[in-house]
């Protein structure tokens, strides 16, 4: 390869532009500026935002759609203090990201100098692995090294911060001799993730399936991570195991198939719930038995014993003791446990559990999700609203919702049927992940429709990036649940404080959010009545050149049932209050 | 100030990691994030200069050892990483210490410090500097014996282990 002399700068466009990367979000400032003077002849296409963690976060919804790693790239000091929230989001969902920081000129780093900040330092904890550049030589391998330790293992956000100097064409420190890296400039010794599942114990695992009685399939978001999605159906079917799918694993499994039971966890529906509860084996894919899953740990399916398989060794038994725990890809790993399972015979050699199929579905019969629809007069059933979307937009629509009821709601309500539809912020709870998010996702998924899900509280924190979906002609979707209520604290402060309202109501009268959205470039419609809400989503519908806000005025008194309280076991759960009589 | 023995409630851990800045920082704060102490711990480059090797003692009473190795090796720059049970490793520690040594107890000081084969490496009337090196515990135990002379000045080096030849 002929070696042409270039400065840092260029080689960093060039070595993004090498790894594939089609799109950024970004918002430049001191530190980066000369980066961004290639970004103008570069085939990359950046989004300006409006804050630096829109950026981020429309990085990672980006990522979630696509499965391609997300890119942002902001500049020093308050900028990488505002990527921290992304960079956290993304770490605790394990969202492939690369995360691109200016930072003061190498010479001036300790020096307190102007927007300097320990972006390494303050980043460590929050990211897969970070870099501080020192040479300009090193750009293209450390890049190239930032994309594969985001996209291998188990994915997560690498950021890599960049001293001016070895990026300014005016400094002598920046001139370097461009090279494509490839896998073998890597200096990475200490980094070799594990694909393959070991084999004796998937043999192992597939004779506890083969003798169970009362499996369940708990699936996590590892599962959307691996693309394993099609061999988890083909597993599910060829052993009729009901199969309940996390919050971040929504649509990994259809929640329209027979086998399929929704989500478990603090507001899982009862089934979901109950039958990993009750259950003589856990197989558990992709899945890290969080605590909103899991419940009082000690009264955890307490009956079960645990296959668990993950890419990260370090969740192999963390929660939970394991009986087979199996390092390994979910897609390689379900693919050789199905070969295993075969090598042991067709279902017809498996336990009995007809008896456990009927239970279960004695349960979906019993304890459907439920909530009753308004009185005239009264403000809209947040459920209603999401009925409504479900059923009047396909079912590859990708949704993103924000943190809070009504995430629970979207997640409870609709029904996803496809993976990578439902992208949310589960393990940080970011509020104000939704706009952003959905965003990044119609960025890299421009043909599908995106909707965002949103409550009032969320929208108030990141809403101004409407004003970028706007000028960059990202059109999407919103679905503001308004409730004038941070509406999941209200709810604890009902169920668990007494009724006692401390600091959760927002205000009723403003912000408008019909102006606001319209100062903003979107179509806005409000929504009071049941009556409009249909005409209303058919309407947003329509409209494809800019984007649109739904403001729903939804009854703040509604909760989310079902509930197992923070500190009860799963067997603790609180259905809707007009199935408690069903419960023994 | 350390006067513990090795027991089952103190771990010795040695990584071989990247020798590049910021790695101590990575595998310290992987530590105190969870809110363990880490006791001792030496960092010197291996033989081969791109790799450090960082030995420290952990007390992890009541807490998973095996979740922290786990943590450790995600690191990316932790390159390996073990567990060294004391009965299978030869540990070492260093002491520098300043002992009082005024002429009514001069002579019993030198004694014990030939008895215990340390090294006098600087003196002036009214104090004696020495050092010694030896295992922890002799260390501790060493210690115990200079301390009626009163110390002035003391400084350990936190331990250094490898796995025993069999």
């Amino acid at each position: 390869m002929s070696k042409q002399q270039i400065s840092g700068g260029e080689a960093l466009v060039k070595a993004l532009e090498h790894e594939g990367v089609d799109v950024m979000f970004g918002l430049p400032g001191g530190a980066i500026l000369p980066v961004y003077d290639p970004i103008i002849e570069s085939s990359i296409r950046h989004v300006l935002v409006r804050h630096e963690q829109g950026a981020g976060h429309m990085a990672e919804g980006y990522a979630h759609a696509t499965g391609r790693p997300g890119v942002a790239m902001v500049t020093s000091g308050p900028a990488a203090t505002n990527m921290v929230t992304p960079l956290c989001d993304a770490f605790l969902d394990s969202v492939p990201m690369v995360c691109i920081t200016g930072q003061v000129p190498y010479a001036a780093i300790g020096t307190d100098a102007f927007q300097e900040c320990d972006t390494t330092g303050i980043t460590m904890a929050v990211t897969k692995h970070n870099f501080l550049v020192s040479e300009a030589q090193d750009i293209p391998r450390i890049i190239h090294e930032a994309f594969h330790i985001a996209t291998t293992g188990r994915p997560g956000p690498v950021l890599v911060d960049i001293p001016k100097d070895i990026v300014d064409p005016s400094s002598p420190r920046a001139a370097m001799n461009w090279y494509q890296a490839s896998d073998a400039d890597m200096e990475l010794p200490g980094y070799n993730p594990v694909m393959e599942g070991d084999r004796e114990l998937i043999r192992q695992a597939a004779e506890m399936i083969r003798d169970a009685e009362r499996p369940v399939l708990y699936v996590g978001g590892g599962v959307l991570r691996a693309r394993a999605a099609e061999a988890l159906l083909e597993l599910a079917e060829m052993v009729q195991i009901p199969v309940v799918t996390t919050l971040m694993a929504r649509g990994a499994f259809p929640d329209r198939h027979d086998l399929c039971l929704g989500m478990p966890g603090m507001h899982g529906n009862y089934t979901a719930v109950t039958a990993i509860q009750q259950s003589d084996l856990l197989v558990s894919l992709g899945a890290r038995f969080d605590d909103r899953v899991t419940g009082k740990l000690d009264g955890f399916a307490p009956d079960a014993k645990i296959i668990h398989v993950d890419i990260d060794p370090a969740e192999l038994g963390k929660v939970r003791q394991v009986n087979v725990g199996i390092q390994g890809d979910c897609k390689l790993v379900i693919e050789s446990l199905i070969e295993a399972l075969r090598e042991l015979g067709g279902v017809e050699t498996h336990a009995d559990r007809q008896a456990w199929r009927s239970t279960v579905s004695g349960w979906q019969e019993r304890f459907p999700l439920v909530y009753q629809q308004s009185e005239p007069g009264e403000k809209l059933k947040p459920q209603f609203v999401i009925e409504q979307l479900r059923d009047n937009n396909p079912s590859d629509t990708i949704v993103c919702s924000g943190v809070g009821q009504h995430q629970m709601y979207t997640s409870q309500w609709w029904k996803f049927d496809h993976p990578y539809t439902f992208i949310n912020s589960g393990g940080l709870g970011t509020m104000g992940f939704s706009i952003p998010a959905a965003i990044g996702a119609k960025t890299g998924m421009p043909d599908r429709r995106v909707w965002a899900v949103d409550g009032d509280g969320c929208f108030q924190m990141t809403a101004q990036e409407l004003v970028t979906s706007t000028v960059e002609d990202i059109p999407i979707k919103v679905a503001l649940l308004n409730n004038s209520y941070l509406g999941m604290v209200r709810q604890w402060q009902e169920m668990f404080y007494d009724r006692r309202y401390s600091e959760v109501h927002l205000s009723d009268r403003v912000p408008d959010y019909v102006k606001w959205a319209e100062s903003m470039g979107c179509e806005a419609i409000r929504v009071e009545s049941p009556e409009e809400v249909e005409p209303a989503i058919v309407k947003a519908n329509e409209i494809n050149d800019r984007s649109v806000v739904v403001e729903f005025r939804t009854d703040a008194r509604e909760n989310v049932f079902p509930m197992v309280a923070s500190g009860k076991t799963n067997s603790e759960i609180q259905v809707d209050p007009s199935q408690e009589g069903l419960l023994r | 100030m350390n006067s513990a023995t090795p027991t089952q409630r103190w771990h010795t851990i040695v990584t071989t990691v990247e020798n590049k800045p910021g790695v101590l920082a990575r595998v310290a704060g992987l530590f105190s994030r969870r809110g363990y102490n880490i006791h001792s711990l030496a960092v010197a480059p291996t033989d081969d200069e791109r790799f450090s090797r960082i030995t420290f003692t952990v007390d992890v009473e009541g807490s998973p050892l095996d979740q922290v190795v786990k943590q450790l090796n995600k690191l990316i720059n932790v390159v390996e990483i073990r567990e060294l049970d004391p009965l299978d490793a030869v540990e070492r520690e260093l002491m520098l210490v300043t002992v009082c040594a005024d002429a009514g107890h001069r002579h019993d000081l030198l004694e014990l410090i030939d008895d215990w084969r340390a090294f006098v490496l600087s003196e002036n009337d009214s104090e004696i500097m020495l050092s010694l090196s030896a295992r922890p515990a002799r260390l501790d135990e060493f210690e115990a014996s200079l301390r009626p002379f009163g110390i002035a000045k003391l400084q350990r080096t936190g331990r250094v282990a490898l796995p025993s030849l069999d």
